[in-house]
């Protein structure tokens, strides 16, 4: 394991009244790249997601940050303040807001009720705010309130106001679920080229998608590590062939 | 308006802005941030006790009130002493119930109690504050509540210019509360609220605290029913244990979903408008207007969700529409 990881998970279990959804799982992500989890369903992605973003608590182990320390003691909105923001898997934005007030709430500054009422326009917000959202491609639609927005665009959206935050880890549950091949690859443009910006762990099904811009990727299985590695040496694993492909080898 | 309304009818329509200025505060919570509270009359009844006891005590000078006497009290008890004082009562109008609404919110929002939990709980309030306001007869004046004062910080509730000075005095409040609200909404609070009611989970992982932003909007609404309770007092002339109550809760509620919710402007309509009609139909059919009222919530649910003002919005959009639909059709011939 690298000692230059921007977070680091170690030895995490989680257990779900006996039941353990997670066993002992270690791994890092390095900064300024894209970090893949994939895995078939009940291997415990979602939940690593979920330890991360401080959802939910491990039974056992320790999740470090860089320039941090141990995430465990935070609360939700402590973490999202230390710069780790979780996209989750249906699109959730504000749907009675405009895409730019979607933005503009999101904006990385003092969230406290009283610095809600006296927080003041600023030049340098709004510039920002249609940077972030030029870059998704949803710049003219800024006026537009985010229940209009496709599929696609939402979680756009999302990424977006993920982005404003300045993070230095996205997390994103499944971001192509439900999107056709041009926005999945629009999606892998828009990933791409956030990567100077920040690290992006993506938890994800779709291999297409991995292999296209995957930097690393972690393969569970039934809640453990199976193998780690680049995308290319992932998929030539005869193991992951074995989990992914068929309890059999009549398919293969 | 008010020289041509007889003092009754004055009287009438001064109660209907104090129902406009908690209308508001409803608003605020349910139409904006989506948390029903089913026990706002106890602030609204807190606030409004509080300023009679202060009218009943300065009008009997150092003669103890007479539910006092009957009562077993031969003192005042220490903690009423602060009221014989109208600055202090009406501070502690305000502070009482505002102090009330964050303990209950600190509690139930920090440990994420939501939806109809919270609207059972309030609602549980509100009959806990009835009962202890019934019981403590000595203290309140129980069942019958406080009666008999004869003057309002210096101005007679029996001469008609008086009153219509106090009439006045009320359009100001709830002038400043529909300014005061109008400028919070206006903030960023404002969206953050509407975030709140649609995408909690959401909210929390935008970084912001949601708990402590129901809190504080839940105290600010809060304070506008019990700063609607002042002016209330000397147009009612008498506070029971009514203005406490679950119905009147629910009532408040039915002004909001009625005007729109979501919209200050809706919730003070609403306010308005259903007094108005409440007022009608007592007079001519007494007793029906529970029917009637019932009959009012069911409709506007299923015929109009937003209420009347949403419903003329729509009703807008959808003109709007049409008409641009139109000249894009003469357009293209």
């Amino acid at each position: 394991m690298n000692s230059d990881a921007l977070l680091s998970l170690r030895h995490i279990s989680v257990e779900f009244d006996g039941f353990k959804a997670i066993n002992d799982v270690t791994t890092d992500v390095a900064p300024n790249t894209i970090h893949f989890f994939i895995g078939p369903n009940g291997a415990g992605k979602t939940t690593l997601l979920d330890v991360i973003c401080g959802k939910t608590r491990p039974s056992a182990g320790d999740v470090t940050c860089d320039g941090v320390g141990s995430l465990l003691k935070l609360k939700e909105y402590e973490i999202v303040k230390k710069g780790i923001c979780r996209k989750f898997q249906t699109p959730s934005t504000f749907v009675n807001l405009s895409v730019y007030d979607n933005m503009r709430i999101s904006l990385n500054r003092d969230k406290s009720v009283f610095g809600s009422i006296l927080a003041r326009k600023r030049y340098m917000d709004t510039k920002k705010i249609h940077e972030v959202l030029h870059l998704v491609g949803l710049d003219e639609k800024s006026k537009e309130r985010a229940k209009s927005l496709s599929h696609g665009e939402k979680q756009w959206l999302e990424i977006a106001m993920l982005l404003v935050q300045e993070p230095k880890l996205l997390l994103l549950d499944e971001p192509v679920a439900g999107m056709g091949g041009r926005e999945t690859e629009k999606t892998a443009n828009i990933l791409e080229s956030i990567k100077d910006r920040c690290a992006v762990a993506v938890v994800e099904h779709d291999m297409e998608f991995m292999k296209s811009i995957a930097d690393s990727v972690t393969v569970m299985h039934e809640g453990a590590v199976l193998v780690e590695g680049s995308a290319t040496d992932v998929m030539k694993n005869e193991k992951v062939q074995e989990v992914y492909l068929g309890r059999g080898e009549a398919n293969a | 308006m008010p020289f041509v309304l007889s003092l009754f009818r004055l009287t009438l329509l001064a109660k209907f802005v104090c129902y406009a200025i908690v209308a508001l505060g409803i608003d605020l919570i349910w139409g904006y941030t989506g948390i029903l509270s089913l026990g706002h009359a106890v602030f609204f009844g807190l606030g409004a006790y509080i300023v009679a006891m202060h009218l009943k005590l300065a009008s009997l000078g150092t003669v103890l009130p007479a539910f006092m006497k009957t009562g077993g009290l031969d003192a005042l008890p220490v903690f009423l002493e602060p009221l014989r004082s109208g600055p202090a009562a009406l501070i502690l109008a305000i502070l009482v119930p505002v102090v009330l609404a964050f303990l209950l919110g600190f509690m139930t929002f920090r440990n994420r109690i939501k939806g109809v939990y919270f609207s059972i709980l309030s609602q549980a309030l509100a009959w806990a504050f009835v009962t202890i306001f019934i019981g403590m007869q000595a203290y309140t004046g129980g069942s019958n509540g406080i009666t008999g004062f004869a003057d309002y910080f210096g101005m007679s509730l029996t001469a008609p210019l008086d009153m219509v000075k106090l009439y006045y005095l009320a359009v100001a409040v709830l002038a400043l509360a529909y300014i005061g609200s109008t400028w919070l909404i206006s903030r960023d609070l404002g969206k953050i609220l509407i975030a709140i009611r649609d995408g909690e989970n959401r909210t929390n992982f935008t970084g912001y605290d949601a708990s402590r932003y129901k809190t504080f909007i839940f105290c600010i609404s809060a304070a506008l029913a019990a700063l609607a309770g002042a002016p209330y007092v000397p147009f009612a002339g008498i506070i029971s244990p009514k203005e406490l109550d679950i119905a009147f809760s629910v009532e408040m509620v039915i002004w909001v979903a009625v005007g729109g919710r979501g919209t200050l402007i809706g919730a003070v309509l609403g306010a308005f408008l259903v007094s108005i009609l409440k007022t009608g139909v007592s007079e001519t059919m007494p007793g029906a207007w529970l029917y009637f009222v019932g009959l009012l919530f069911v409709l506007v649910v299923l015929c109009l969700p937003k209420g009347i003002v949403g419903g003329v919005e729509g009703l807008r959009t959808h003109f709007r529409r049409c008409l641009s639909g139109a000249a894009r059709a003469q357009a293209d011939s």
